[in-house]
């Protein structure tokens, strides 16, 4: 018997069939609603979320590129922001039309982790004025790669105490992939950082544990320094080993607005600038271009002649500043042992006029090690005096090329910097482990 | 027993019912000062909106200032209100010392086209509450019949032609709550920016008549304090020059537009410049000094080079409304031009030069 009632008709399939039809609809409509969530939603939710929170609050962020055009910004403490991973929470602020920052935190007891943040107009993370600060598998790149107008830093924590930055890749800096700043008892360990003008920069930093760490195809690998005119004065005790400084040969892309970071030779492993205690042991530091590990005072480092070209620099003003009375500018008690130290120098940069007339006396390349010599005269005239202390670093070349002496008398013999100092204590932070 | 019971609740009835009228037809202010605060703007009673215009209620006072800073052309509507028997203390420099309670109130609107009414956009609320001062933001509705609180407004798309022909089509960005911290913080502590005597110091058309707001303050009983005239502060209107001399001018519009955060304390502070007018130095205005922030510069070495303002770096980033480079960098959608070219004016009137020109 056929039925009569044509709108009792329907389709020949089983029952299944239409459901797991119906289930693909429904799928397909939750995708499409999903694919076309306005990316301000996202924004303006989560900035809601980090106004309205309160302290042990942790803001799980979701699977997913999200493109966000503002800065976002935190003030409370005691706030942890937590994604599903470096490569699967994406927070893009490629177009950012607002605010030059990705993140801007200005709160204690703060913990970021599992997070991408790519193509920042300006700096990735800023972290400001905190206590107790985390920054655990983050990535902040550039997705372009090298390029001028990328935004100058990459993690960039500045007057914190407690700061703990692991696990963590930052590439595409125009100045500093990872940046520390006037700030104290600072762990940062097995960090990858690529293709940034300075990988690490630690900057009128005290008491500093950096381990682990894999810096490669950055301009330079390694900046340790003080910079004069900067609130915070008198950085020290660093600690460096176990890094891997090598190939940091990628051509200087900082503006010259940056300043002396623009003067940066393009391979550089590490500089040791204007700054006291310093240990750098078990590090593999290898086939910087110009230079694989370079010690040297503060009117060594920053060229102030070249600085007066620059358009407008951060530091240029801090350089001509009145001279700042609580500025140390010398380098001393410096201990390298036990690294992997090879192929520095064999290409210097002559971009940069100091490294072009070094390398032209010297025939064309520069040892492993370069130390400027310059002692401050109230240190005495032993053979040493700035206790630059360099010992089993296998078979590095070295030279103390005598700045202070209009390079007279350079020093190739290894054998009078073969002292040792005493080891530099381990840092101890709560997030870190320590006590 | 059961009488007597009748008796008071009746009156219990009685009284209670009595107030609620007495607060229904006493239709004042209703301020708070701690959390939670109304959802709704109307829940304060500031004022009403008829024909357009927000008229304010009993004790609310409008005042405007002789050089605002500029908000993308946004026609700016300020109401002052403390609570009865309060009020501020006058101060020289700076904002008055207000009352806990006193709400300042600052509505933003753009003309609409073929309309002689304003659209409002937002209504920001700073109440000064027992913890310190708080801003609110309310958004008004598309119909405009109420603002709503929000913690982070979304952008509003505005286009409307100026009586000059001009056409201004843009993304107005209203700051979100953390955002009002960054103009309005100095050493942590959140003050108001607008309300001080040299920016308060002018006539005000008050619909009893007009009269000096400084003046009108006192007499209302807002402000204690109060020196005799001569020795009030008076700022220059930055668009009038009947009110002052070019750099008058300019030094107002500096004041009123970077001072907030190029000072000691202040956002920028760390910058060394300080735009504030009772600070006289021109070298500390940024006069043939190299920045040190790392914003956008373009190829410029000074952020200001008497005689001249094409190669001074405060007029190329007053021209850009990119986010590296914008100054202010919040708030500021739009190029101001009128202020710009005041700028530019009075940098081309400087003498002398900087070195290594």
């Amino acid at each position: 018997m056929t039925n009569p009632q044509p709108s009792a008709r329907v389709p020949r399939s089983s029952p299944l069939l239409r459901e797991v039809g119906s289930c693909c609809l429904l799928i397909a409509a939750l995708l499409l609603l999903s694919s076309c969530t306005k990316p301000v939603d996202f924004q303006k939710s989560l900035q809601e979320k980090l106004i309205n929170a309160k302290s042990g609050d942790v803001i799980d962020l979701p699977e997913g590129k999200f493109h966000l055009d503002r800065t976002l910004s935190l003030t409370v403490n005691g706030v942890t922001i937590r994604g599903k991973g470096m490569d699967k929470t994406i927070l893009s602020f490629a177009g950012q039309k607002t605010g030059a920052q990705g993140m801007l935190i200005k709160a204690n007891d703060f913990v970021i982790e599992d997070v991408a943040i790519e193509d920042t107009a300006g700096d990735a993370l800023t972290i400001q004025d905190a206590s107790n600060i985390t920054v655990r598998r983050v990535r902040v790149e550039w997705t372009r790669g090298p390029n001028t107008a990328n935004g100058p830093y990459g993690i960039y924590p500045v007057s914190c105490k407690n700061l703990l930055v692991e696990d963590s890749v930052a590439k595409g800096a125009a100045d500093a992939g990872i940046y520390v700043g006037q700030s104290e008892n600072v762990v940062l360990r097995r960090n990858r950082v690529e293709q940034n003008v300075d990988g690490f920069e630690i900057e009128n930093t005290e008491n500093v544990d950096a381990y682990e760490n894999v810096s490669t195809h950055n301009t330079g690998g390694m900046g340790v320094f003080n910079l004069p005119n900067l609130p915070r004065q008198g950085g020290r005790h660093v600690r460096v080993y176990n890094n891997q400084l090598v190939d940091n040969n990628t051509p200087n892309f900082a503006p010259k607005s940056l300043g002396p970071i623009y003067y940066l030779p393009t391979g550089t492993g590490m500089y040791i600038m204007a700054i006291r205690d310093v240990e750098v042991f078990n590090n593999k530091i290898q086939n910087n271009n110009t230079v694989n590990i370079y010690i040297i005072n503060y009117h060594t480092g920053v060229d102030e002649t070249s600085l007066r070209d620059t358009a407008a620099s951060p530091i240029t003003q801090q350089v001509f500043a009145p001279d700042d009375k609580r500025y140390d500018p010398f380098v001393r008690d410096v201990y390298l042992h036990d690294n992997d130290i090879s192929g520095g120098g064999q290409s210097p940069d002559s971009r940069v006029d100091g490294v072009k007339m070094l390398a032209a006396a010297l025939g064309g390349k520069l040892p492993d090690i370069l130390y400027d010599g310059v002692v401050d005269r109230g240190w005495g005239k032993g053979p040493n005096p700035g206790q630059v202390c360099l010992s089993n670093n296998g078979a590095a070349g070295f030279l103390n090329f005598d700045a202070g002496g209009e390079m007279k008398h350079p020093v190739h013999d290894l054998k009078r910097y073969a002292c040792s100092l005493p080891a530099l204590t381990a840092i101890a932070i709560p997030q870190a482990g320590g006590k | 027993m059961p009488r007597r019971w009748t008796q008071i609740s009746s009156l219990l009835f009685l009284i209670s019912a009595l107030a609620a009228c007495g607060r229904l037809l006493n239709r004042g202010v209703q301020a708070h000062t701690e959390k939670p605060f109304p959802r709704q703007l109307s829940a304060w009673r500031l004022f009403n909106l008829r024909a357009g215009k927000l008229v304010p209620n009993r004790g609310v006072v409008p005042y405007d200032l002789n050089t605002p800073l500029f908000s993308d052309y946004a026609g700016k509507y300020r109401f002052v209100w403390m609570p009865p028997g309060a009020s501020a203390q006058y101060r020289d420099d700076g904002p008055f010392d207000f009352p806990v309670g006193t709400v300042l109130a600052k509505t933003f609107a753009f003309p609409v086209d073929g309309s002689a009414v304003q659209k409002l956009i937002e209504t920001r609320l700073l109440v000064h509450a027992a913890s310190g001062w708080t801003p609110l933001l309310y958004i008004w509705d598309n119909k405009q019949r109420d603002a709503t609180l929000q913690l982070v407004p979304d952008p509003v798309a505005v286009k409307w032609t100026d009586s000059s022909g001009r056409r201004h089509e843009f993304t107005y960005v209203i700051p979100n709550v953390n955002e009002c911290h960054e103009c309005h913080d100095n050493q942590k502590v959140f003050l108001p920016i607008g309300p001080k005597a040299r920016n308060l110091n002018k006539d005000y058309a008050y619909a009893e008549g007009s009269e000096n707001q400084l003046a009108h303050w006192a007499r209302v009983g807002y402000l204690w304090g109060l020196p005799v005239p001569a020795a009030r502060p008076r700022a220059a209107k930055w668009d009038d020059p009947a009110t002052g001399s070019l750099a008058e001018r300019a030094a107002a519009y500096l004041d009123n537009n970077c001072a907030h955060c190029h000072q000691p304390g202040g956002q920028a502070g760390y910058t060394g410049v300080d735009f504030r007018l009772t600070q006289t130095e021109i070298a500390r205005e940024g006069l043939c000094k190299s920045p040190n922030s790392a914003g956008d510069v373009g190829s410029l070495r000074y952020d200001l080079v008497p005689g001249r303002p094409e190669e001074s770096i405060l007029i190329y980033r007053l021209e850009s409304t990119a986010p590296k480079t914008s100054m202010p960098a919040l708030s500021r959608d739009v190029v101001h031009v009128e202020g710009v070219a005041l700028l530019k004016e009075w940098i081309a009137s400087l003498p002398g030069g900087c070195k290594n020109d």
